[in-house]
């Protein structure tokens, strides 16, 4: 496998298992029982489609599936900043989600057709999830912008504070430039124009207002994190490290 | 001759004849009382239960056990669900028997106010509480109130997946190096008696049980539940190759059961009562849930009825 190739699957896996692990952090303590469950089950989801590029990542490496989220330190995690932000209260985690979902649902819609066929197959797994989390999250930024008063300036307040995390995942890295020259990757030019659109529809149905002119954050994908991501693998891989080479 | 019957008679002439009971249908009072409050108890059991376990998802150790893990907290939280509703069909709403869970009136599993200190504590209480649970909830799936039954049938399929998942988490760690194994064996010490007592109070002094047992609510005493999980444990343990902290523990020829030392009656009462090691952590927890999810919950409630207006003014 090429190292672009590589970087670029790193990109796509370390994304979610970082916001599974995240959401991960709700089980338990969500606002309604029935939210509980579809936030945990879209971190079952998220960590699954992880899984799935973890493994096609080991079988060509000779490794373990889990050596990928367990024994990396924070500088090889390629993860966007935007999905290790803390999860604040439930309409932050909704608008972190529905950002995230924005871009993931419409990748894959692209990468559906890419010139890898286990990154192909992956996709087509993982669209009609995606599609799902998109509905789920596109759904609450609606009820709580065209909620009640306070709730409509909860989740404004949360869309903007996660805006300038939201033009990374459609900045191309030099491995993702490379990825895409190859059609490993869709064009995430095109990604971001489909994305934007349904963002735009969602905001207006939500009566909230589209951030802009707020400078744009990123380095994740270039394993340069916030300080955020060293917590969450402290204890994310708490075991692995104090008992080296066991098995659980 | 049958038109003479009392409502309370012909009642319970239905429930010799093992008909199930269901929501329309007339019943004593006492008997939709009772079973409020223990499918309540067991509905808020299930919530709280998602707190010990919920709090190993961040650091479990591996991809698959990590889904393992949500995926049993969210079934947990899913039974919860289902019980909610059962209770409902006894008039008993969600918000309600919420408020009687927060504010301390209501009790739930005394096992859930203890810690789960260790990732074999994950395994322990699968293989042990989920267990018991199974122990106490396949009797219950021949309960006389229909949508009860129901309820656990549905749910015990799910539980006895748990229990093979923890019995897992301990079988491969036992499998390894001598500081797992220390502890597997420290959280079995910790779980065993704790799981014991979640069958309740010995059947001398558990008062609610004759009249639970005439109207089939219940179909086997706490103790003979206990026995049949000590006599289902002991050989699984051996299997595991760990021991239950309890020297008196031992098989008799006579009986063909085993035999079981003295439970601490202190311990359990004190923990039903309030004081265990993570009583007030427990329900602090869901209490902060409830609170902090008080303007969601508004939230989708203005936001539904805003488009229920939208709706009538469309039609009309
Ligand atoms: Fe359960
Ligand atoms: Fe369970």
């Amino acid at each position: 496998m090429q190292e672009f190739t590589r970087q670029s699957i790193l990109i796509l896996a370390d994304n979610l298992m970082i916001l599974g692990q995240r959401l991960g952090e709700w089980c338990g303590h969500g606002p309604i029982l029935e939210q509980d469950i579809a936030l945990t089950n879209i971190a079952l989801d998220l960590i699954g489609e992880a899984r799935n590029y973890y493994q096609y990542l080991a079988e060509t490496e000779g490794k373990h599936e889990d050596d990928y989220p367990m024994l990396r330190d924070a500088r090889e995690f390629k993860n966007v900043l935007l999905t290790e932000q803390p999860n604040g209260h439930w309409g932050d985690t909704i608008a972190r989600q529905f950002l995230f979902d924005c871009f993931h649902f419409h990748l894959l819609e692209h990468m559906v057709a890419s010139s890898d066929q286990r990154i192909s197959a992956i996709a087509k797994k993982s669209v009609k999830e995606a599609a799902y989390h998109l509905s789920f999250s596109g759904d609450w930024v609606i009820r709580l912008g065209d909620g009640t008063e306070d709730s409509h300036q909860k989740i404004q307040r949360s869309v903007n504070k996660f805006w300038p995390y939201w033009m990374e995942m459609f900045t191309p890295t030099e491995a993702e430039q490379h990825a895409i020259q190859e059609g490993i990757l869709p064009d995430l030019n095109k990604v971001y124009e489909a994305a934007s659109s349904k963002l735009e529809s969602v905001l207006a149905e939500a009566t909230l207002i589209k951030p802009e002119g707020q400078h744009s954050r990123k380095g994740g994908k270039e394993g340069f994190h916030s300080e955020h991501l060293g917590y969450i693998l402290a204890e994310m891989q708490y075991l692995q490290k104090s008992y080296p080479g066991a098995s659980w | 001759m049958t038109n003479t019957l009392s409502l309370e008679d012909r009642f319970q002439q239905r429930i010799d004849n093992e008909e199930k009971i269901e929501a329309k249908d007339w019943m004593p009072d006492g008997y939709r009382k009772t079973l409020i409050r223990q499918i309540s108890q067991h509905a808020h059991s299930e919530i709280v239960g998602m707190l010990p376990e919920g709090n190993w998802i961040t650091r479990a150790p591996s991809l698959k056990r990590k889904l393992a893990l949500l995926a049993k907290v969210q079934d947990e939280a899913g039974h919860g669900l289902y019980l909610y509703s059962a209770a409902e069909t006894l008039g008993a709403g969600r918000d309600e028997l919420l408020h009687q869970l927060h504010t301390g009136k209501a009790k739930y599993s005394s096992i859930f106010n203890y810690p789960t200190l260790t990732w074999a504590d994950i395994g322990a209480v699968g293989w042990l509480v989920d267990g018991a649970a199974i122990m106490n909830q396949v009797a219950l799936c021949r309960a006389s109130y229909g949508p009860y039954a129901r309820a656990m049938v549905r749910i015990c399929k799910e539980e006895s997946f748990h229990q093979r998942q923890g019995y897992d988490i301990l079988l491969t760690m036992m499998k390894g190096t001598d500081a797992q194994k220390k502890m597997v064996q420290d959280a079995v010490n910790r779980w065993w008696w704790p799981s014991l007592m979640m069958f309740g109070p010995s059947d001398i002094d558990s008062p609610n049980s004759a009249e639970s047992m005439k109207w089939k609510i219940k179909r086997l005493s706490n103790d003979e539940l206990r026995q049949r999980f000590v006599d289902m444990s002991v050989p699984q343990a051996e299997i595991l190759g760990v021991t239950f902290p309890d020297p008196e523990l031992k098989y008799n020829e006579v009986t063909g059961h085993y035999q079981f030392g003295v439970i601490d009656w202190e311990e359990f009462w004190r923990v039903v009562n309030g004081n265990g090691p993570c009583n007030e952590e427990r329900l602090a927890a869901r209490v902060q849930a409830h609170e902090e999810g008080a303007w969601v919950r508004d939230a989708a409630l203005a936001y539904a009825e805003k488009q229920k207006q939208r709706n009538s003014s469309q039609v009309a």
